[in-house]
């Protein structure tokens, strides 16, 4: 029944089909509140049964985002999301596997995991809450902080080198890059269909305010004043265009970005980068990335969605193939096979 | 092939040793032998002896690598004390090896590599051959590295290949000295070489010579056999324990209708049960290479919650990496299956060599009151049943379950008689039911404690787990003190209850015998050995091997509390002892100890237990 159900399509999901009994305890004006709303939003869009969703994080204030999605869900060990989704997608590839986890979860402990789940290109869709700052255990700087940030570790301003997450996803090969922004629901809603679609592992990179610890750390892209000069909303096709004015935009000298202006020094839309996110070459994705204000504005939207063959269907795919050449169909045979003798 | 030139004598029993240095190819040269033995019917067991670097200088006694094969036409449960005969490829395996041979011992022996430079790189002051060292053995010098350039002459072969092939020719010479037919060696270089139709024939032609040169020029005045083992009707292969393991799980999870999901790590010495795992992808099963421990062990959780039998593999280093993850096996209340194949500790220690000393570990190595279940496999055979069953109880108690196994039944091999799997007892995990109405993520069964298992895709079972505190029915995230001193409690409860579903203590001797021998793990054919030999003798002496250790089986008091005496026997420093004191401080307990990266032997049991007899 359920099997028809789902060929059919007849299942029609909402949003309640998806909300939990359980009390959000997130911290009131927490970016975490839009996220799990956007989320709430897409599951039931995606046509696949609710029964095959699996929410999975580590430890943090995201982790405890499973909680809060009636789906079947695990809230797992700090760092260990990206190795609980392979075990899980592996176990069934039929599964819509979900991370949930922050920057401290996957770019400090769970460092290891994150790169090499990448690497693998396991068909899961990971929603990395960056807020820049350890929340859960009460304002520490984290492998994103910006140098210099004063933080409860950092009193005197940190030292640290931070990561740029989606550098550290093209670098770790891979597939799917998308930017999003906690003050964005329809944004981030778009962009997380697109994650889901893709086949292998689709990190977003979501862009959340800490109130408490890290309030503002997104203020320049994310204020009023400066927004249409910070961000950068890519799209497939489209020249990478921005500003108040839609007049700046992205052009590319010698191997180097530079802010151009249309209509002046004899620029046109023509002379404008266009975006493809489908190339193999993650040169111009590195480059996109790295975009950072005050030099330039930081770009949302999906930067790098690249076909490759995901982990999962090649381990099938090999399953597949061995069972239907191998003369051994179970235990008693291979027991059987071999060297044996009888007495 | 039968000898002619020499008269044959039977024998009940003998042990081989086999040592090279660690690229002279000794461990399979022995188990080729090894393969032989099985044929010939005798019942055996092997034990590997190398260093853990792959190839240590050339010609040192630190890169000497050793194979011994205990054989007999009776029931083998030991590799041997020491050996009757010794090959010696280079004077380093022999300077390595002589503290393992018998007195009288044969000593076949490359007499080409007793030069000046060899015997110096082994540390040799003198020339063994001629200072009169070795004149209590029957040495048996032949020039086996040229005699193996003269047997492929007529071949195109490369010099370094050739050489390769000299582990052939002295398997030749103790093929001729058992009397042991050449076919079953040929059939091998055929399947392993099936691409290289000239090292086919090069391997045959070095072995042949080997055998043909020991007859020619009567390198033995007598050769020997040891008739068939009586063993019991049915079919017997030769099984080490790491592939025993392998397939123990393949078996529980063909028989429990849950596919087999490993998440590993590379790792001295249980790399093996990964590897056989990757093959049988036939049989449907994942095995997954992860990035580090962490991720193997982690990888199964989120398999075991997707349904599958889950396994991490790993040895002592591995097993504290791991330890916060099976936490959250213990809090998740999922089946998972860690095995731990010892070896000497602490950090990396000796990697190649055997120990217990992850006992304590296994119990207690977890942050919180996070009990689980620990097996350990009594013998290389025994892995498959072990593996089995550490199967069967996590999945019907859904708890996880680690079993320890160690260096020597991971790498050593015995005879093996097959099982047929629909024999094996059946294996009903507890799944919870679609739309189950009543379905609560931790609403326990009154008898096993255990909770139901809610497959990810079933319709009206969605819930979540996770490494917070859990209200013990609904499964709700809780902070509650009285729930977690519930919760606490029934966790240990439903591990302890496991000593219902687990057989009795056997004790193999009188019930009120003055000395019981106790022991765990893989050190049961040795003190089998030794407690036979000496109730033979007339000593009044038991032995309790234990198998389960948490639970322990629940008549453990009653066997522990009839002796005069007991002695608690383990490699390492006392662990099994400290817990039987602990749980069982009404008793007296003395204690043997080796921590020396080897097994135990006979002699020095025996003469532990007659001077505690004589007491």
């Amino acid at each position: 029944m359920e099997n028809q159900m789902i060929e059919t399509g007849v299942v029609k999901l909402t949003k309640e089909d998806f909300s939990s009994d359980q009390m959000v305890k997130w911290c009131p004006g927490c970016g975490d509140h839009a996220i799990l709303h956007a989320v709430e939003n897409v599951f039931p869009a995606l046509g696949i049964p609710k029964e095959d969703f699996v929410v999975v994080s580590g430890i943090g204030c995201s982790s405890r985002f499973p909680y809060y999605m009636n789906t079947y869900g695990i809230h797992s060990i700090h760092g260990r999301a990206a190795a609980i989704s392979t075990g899980v997608k592996l176990a069934n590839p039929k599964l819509s596997v979900w991370m949930i986890t922050g920057d401290g979860d996957s770019m400090a402990i769970g460092g290891n995991h994150f790169i090499h789940t990448i690497r693998r290109n396991i068909d899961i869709n990971l929603l990395l809450f960056n807020n820049k700052i350890y929340g859960l255990t009460k304002g520490q700087y984290s492998p994103t902080t910006p140098k210099g940030s004063k933080t409860k570790t950092s009193p005197q301003g940190t030292y640290e080198r931070p990561f740029n997450p989606g550098v550290l996803v093209i670098g770790a090969q891979g597939t799917f890059f998308a930017r999003t922004l906690d003050t964005n629901p329809k944004a981030m809603t778009a962009v997380f269909m697109e994650a889901a679609k893709h086949k292998g592992t689709s990190v977003v990179e979501i862009l959340q305010n800490c109130v408490i610890f890290a309030n503002k750390t997104h203020e320049l892209i994310t204020s009023r004043e400066t927004r249409d000069d910070n961000q950068l909303f890519v799209e497939a096709g489209k020249p990478l265009i921005f500003g108040k004015e839609k007049n700046k935009g992205i052009v590319l000298k010698g191997s180097h970005f530079e802010i151009a202006t249309i209509g002046e020094n004899g620029i046109t839309e023509k002379d404008i980068l266009v975006h493809d996110p489908y190339t193999e070459d993650a040169a111009v994705h590195t480059m996109l990335a790295t975009m950072m204000p005050p030099e330039f504005p930081v770009a949302l939207g999906v930067i790098r969605s690249v076909p490759v063959e995901t982990f999962d269907q090649a381990m099938m795919d090999s399953i597949a193939s061995e069972q239907a050449h191998s003369t051994i169909k179970n235990m008693d045979d291979l027991l059987r096979s071999g060297q044996t003798w009888e007495v | 092939m039968t000898s002619k030139n020499s008269k044959v004598i039977e024998l009940e029993q003998v042990v081989i040793r086999f040592a090279g240095d660690s690229g002279d190819g000794m461990q399979l040269t022995g188990s080729l032998f090894s393969d032989s033995t099985a044929f010939a019917g005798n019942d055996f067991a092997t034990f590997p002896d190398y260093p853990s670097e792959i190839r240590a200088p050339q010609g040192t006694v630190s890169g000497v690598s050793g194979f011994q094969i205990h054989f007999g036409q009776k029931t083998v449960h030991t590799s041997g004390d020491l050996a009757d005969v010794l090959i010696a490829m280079n004077p380093a395996s022999l300077k390595a090896n002589m503290r393992w041979v018998k007195e009288g011992a044969i000593i076949i022996l490359d007499g080409d590599t007793f030069i000046e430079k060899g015997l110096e790189k082994a540390g040799y002051k003198a020339d063994p051959l001629t200072d009169g060292s070795l004149s209590a053995y029957r040495v048996i010098k032949s020039p086996i590295s040229n005699l193996t350039k003269e047997a492929v002459k007529h071949l195109d072969i490369d010099m370094k290949s050739t050489m390769k092939s000299k582990n052939m020719f002295a398997l030749g010479i103790v093929m001729y000295l058992f009397n042991r037919e050449l076919e079953l060696v040929n059939k091998y270089f055929e399947r392993k070489f099936k691409a290289n139709a000239i090292v086919v024939e090069g391997n045959k032609a070095v072995l042949a010579a080997g055998y043909n040169y020991a007859d020619t020029i009567e390198l033995f005045s007598t050769t020997y056999k040891v008739e068939p083992a009586p063993l019991g009707k049915g079919t017997y292969r030769n099984i080490n324990g790491n592939v025993a393991t392998a397939w123990g799980f393949m078996a529980a999870s063909e028989r429990s209708g849950r596919p087999l999901f490993l998440g590993s790590y590379p790792i001295t010495p249980a790399t093996e049960i990964l590897q056989e795992l990757t093959y049988y992808k036939n049989l449907n099963v994942k095995a997954f290479q992860a990035e580090d421990e962490i991720a193997g062990i982690v990888s199964a959780i989120g398999a075991s919650y997707t349904g599958a039998l889950a396994i991490t593999t790993t040895s002592g280093p591995g097993l504290s990496l791991k330890s916060e993850a099976i936490g959250l096996a213990v809090i998740t209340e999922l089946p998972l299956v860690i095995v731990d194949v010892q070896r000497g500790g602490p950090s990396t220690g000796m990697p190649t060599k055997t120990e217990q000393s992850d006992l304590m570990q296994a119990l207690f190595g977890r942050n919180g009151e996070a009990p689980v279940i620990v097996l350990a496999a009594k013998s290389s055979s025994d892995c498959f049943y072990c593996a089995y069953e550490a199967s069967k109880l996590s999945l019907e108690h859904m708890t996880p379950v680690i079993l320890l196994t160690d260096g020597s039944l991971a790498n050593g091999s015995e005879v093996f008689r097959i099982p047929k799997v629909a024999d094996l007892p059946s294996i009903v995990p507890p799944l919870a039911q679609a739309n189950d109405t009543d379905y609560q993520p931790y609403k326990r069964d009154p008898e096993r404690l255990n909770r139901q298992w809610a497959i990810p895709g079933t319709e009206g079972l969605r819930h979540r787990v996770g490494g917070l505190e859990k209200e013990d029915g609904s499964g709700n995230v809780s902070q509650d003190p009285m729930n977690h001193q519930k919760m606490t409690l029934l966790r240990e409860a439903k591990v302890e209850r496991v000593a219902q579903y687990i057989p009795e203590q056997e004790i193999i001797g009188s019930p009120d015998a003055d000395l019981l021998l106790v022991s765990w793990g893989g050190t049961y054919g040795v003190m089998l050995t030794v407690a036979e030999k000496m109730q033979k003798q007339g000593k009044s002496v038991a032995l309790a091997h234990f198998r389960y250790i948490m639970p322990l089986p629940r008549n453990t008091a009653d066997i522990l509390g009839r002796h005069k005496k007991i002695v608690v026997c383990e490699l390492n420093n006392g662990q099994f002892v400290k817990y039987l004191r602990m749980t069982y401080p009404q008793f007296k307990y003395e204690q043997y100890n080796k921590i020396q990266g080897l097994p135990f032997m006979v002699a020095e049991l025996e003469a532990k237990f007659n001077a505690l007899l004589n007491q």
